[in-house]
């Protein structure tokens, strides 16, 4: 226990050096004169931006909106992505039938369905939906496919030998198994989720980070523009360790791999 | 590891004029036949091994007996009744060990338990997974996950997990394999203690021909491909047997005169790849 609140402040000692650093860096950019100082506000004026907006402006309200279309999208997106994911990774002939298909809409960024999806759904929640719904549906479905086909097939010789029937293989053997892989398609649709979202806000959106950052680029406000960059890389980072601290609980069975 | 030698022996497991055919996947044309017109007895408690050149279907005869394929012509008979597909009455030991990763060392051998097919009440489980844990030496390392232990170790629970829901024989297909030579020999010792204490039916196929010896009551050599009996061999060495009886000199003739017989099988399925 001692050791992992040791590990847990050096990797915070880390984090906040490296950043310190960043920051640094970013100072002497700024003192230097090298960018003119209108397009190139440092980092304290874009903290007070941040605070202002924050007690007094929509910004919490922003970064709300953005989470739960996130949220929202990424939930429908891996529920329906989980079970079919497990059927065509389970069952070879309709997995490999459909692999090529799956792939080829993995591969579109969701982000070109955009101009589509607003001509279909117009410029309200339900376009937004959908576009992540598909961005995180066809990132995680192939992550489930991949992981489910790659479960050894022994294990479940071995609990026909103990006596389990099929259900109980399932349960008991079959999803435990493809947990970490869940876990996998979860971070995985976060991230392209995450990205689609704020190119999707910054099309067409009146509310959230990315319509925070085009109203500031509008009026050519450079520290609120900074501002929205580092909140939603700041967002995502935090999303990404919530689940792999998740992931590191629930797959702490798991071998790690050496070379 | 048998009783004694009754006049009416306690058929255990019988295969009678088994034969299993594949189709052909590979370059080669038509049908692989792995087995042909197999028939052996194996009375209750017998420890009997099958060895024999690679790919002669040594393997393919424990898994015609464990259900995981059905023979095309023939038997096999548990009890007298015909086997049909796995089940718990024919625990499996398999050289990948095949413990589930996701499970402590105390709840993969109490995973049978918890079936349907098993199931004892909760109280009671823990009693009887702690008397495996201690006849396979596992004790202090219930908590531990399967990455944590070493290749005999996991061998271990997979025993202690195929014994607690008591089936009717142990089925081990090289079970020794991946370890190295030490761990190997102290898992055959364990092996003997834990048979010696818990008494199964055992079929046991291995490379090792000393360890076929070693274990066994009776050894039966297979042929090269298609897996027919080449001969039928008695270990007349009394339980419980020690390490020291690898250099018995009865032994080592006994493991010479098998290996011999192994090697000519050997040259055989060479001599045929030539056709």
């Amino acid at each position: 226990m001692k050791e992992k609140i040791v590990k847990l402040f050096i990797g915070l000692m880390n984090a906040i050096s490296a950043f310190g650093v960043l920051f640094g860096v970013w100072y002497i950019v700024y003192l230097s004169g090298v960018i003119k100082p209108a397009l190139f506000p440092p980092p304290h004026i874009v903290l007070q931006q941040a605070v202002f907006l924050f007690t007094e402006g929509r910004l919490l309200f922003d970064m709300l909106s953005s989470i739960q279309r996130v949220a929202i999208g990424v939930f429908l997106g891996v529920t329906v992505a989980v079970p079919v994911g497990f059927i065509l990774g389970w069952n070879e002939r309709l997995g490999s039938f459909f692999q090529p298909l799956i792939n080829f809409f993995r591969a579109l960024p969701p982000i070109a369905l955009i101009p589509l999806v607003i001509v279909y759904f117009g410029i309200g929640e339900v376009a937004k939906t959908v576009v992540l719904f598909y961005a995180a549906f066809f990132s995680s479905v192939v992550v489930m496919y991949e992981g489910i086909s790659g479960i050894d097939p022994l294990f479940v010789r071995a609990a026909k030998t103990l006596g389990a029937s099929s259900a109980e293989i399932f349960t008991k053997v079959v999803f435990p198994l493809s947990v970490p892989h869940i876990l996998t398609a979860l971070r995985v649709s976060l991230g392209v989720s995450w990205a689609t979202l704020v190119a999707a806000e910054l099309v067409a959106a009146q509310t959230g980070l990315g319509a925070v950052i085009q109203d500031a680029s509008n009026y050519f406000q450079i520290p609120i523009i900074y501002m929205g960059i580092a909140l939603i890389g700041f967002l995502a980072l935090v999303m990404d360790l919530i689940i792999r601290w998740l992931s590191s609980y629930f797959t702490r069975w798991q071998e790690e791999f050496t070379a | 590891m048998k009783v004694q030698h009754d006049s009416v022996k306690e058929v255990k497991i019988e295969l009678i004029n088994t034969s299993k055919m594949y189709e052909s996947t590979a370059g080669s044309r038509g049908i692989i036949e792995a087995v042909k017109d197999f028939s052996l007895k194996i009375e209750n408690n017998e420890f009997v091994s099958l060895i024999g050149p690679s790919g002669c279907g040594k393997s393919t005869v424990l898994n015609l007996v464990a259900g995981f394929l059905e023979p095309t012509e023939g038997q096999i008979l548990l009890d007298g009744k015909p086997v049909k597909g796995p089940g718990k009455d024919r625990g499996v030991i398999f050289q990948q060990y095949a413990i589930f990763p996701f499970l402590t060392v105390q709840e993969n051998i109490e995973f049978g338990l918890k079936l349907a097919a098993n199931r004892i009440p909760k109280s009671e489980r823990k009693k009887v997974a702690s008397d495996f844990i201690r006849l396979m030496g596992l004790e202090g390392f219930e908590e531990a996950y399967p990455k944590e232990l070493s290749g005999g170790m996991r061998q271990r629970v997979a025993i202690a997990r195929a014994y607690a829901v008591e089936p009717e024989v142990f089925l081990m297909d090289e079970p020794f394999g991946a370890l190295d030579a030490q761990t190997r020999s102290n898992m055959q010792l364990q092996l003997l203690e834990a048979l010696q204490e818990k008494r199964k039916t055992v079929l046991f196929v291995t490379h090792s021909v000393e360890e076929a010896a070693f274990l066994s009551d009776r050894v039966v050599v297979i042929t090269s491909r298609p897996a027919r009996i080449r001969d039928l061999v008695e270990t007349p060495f009394p339980y419980p047997r020690e390490e020291k009886l690898k250099t018995n000199k009865d032994f080592l003739e006994l493991r010479e005169t098998l290996k011999q017989e192994v090697m000519q099988e050997y040259a055989m399925q060479v001599q045929g790849r030539g056709k």
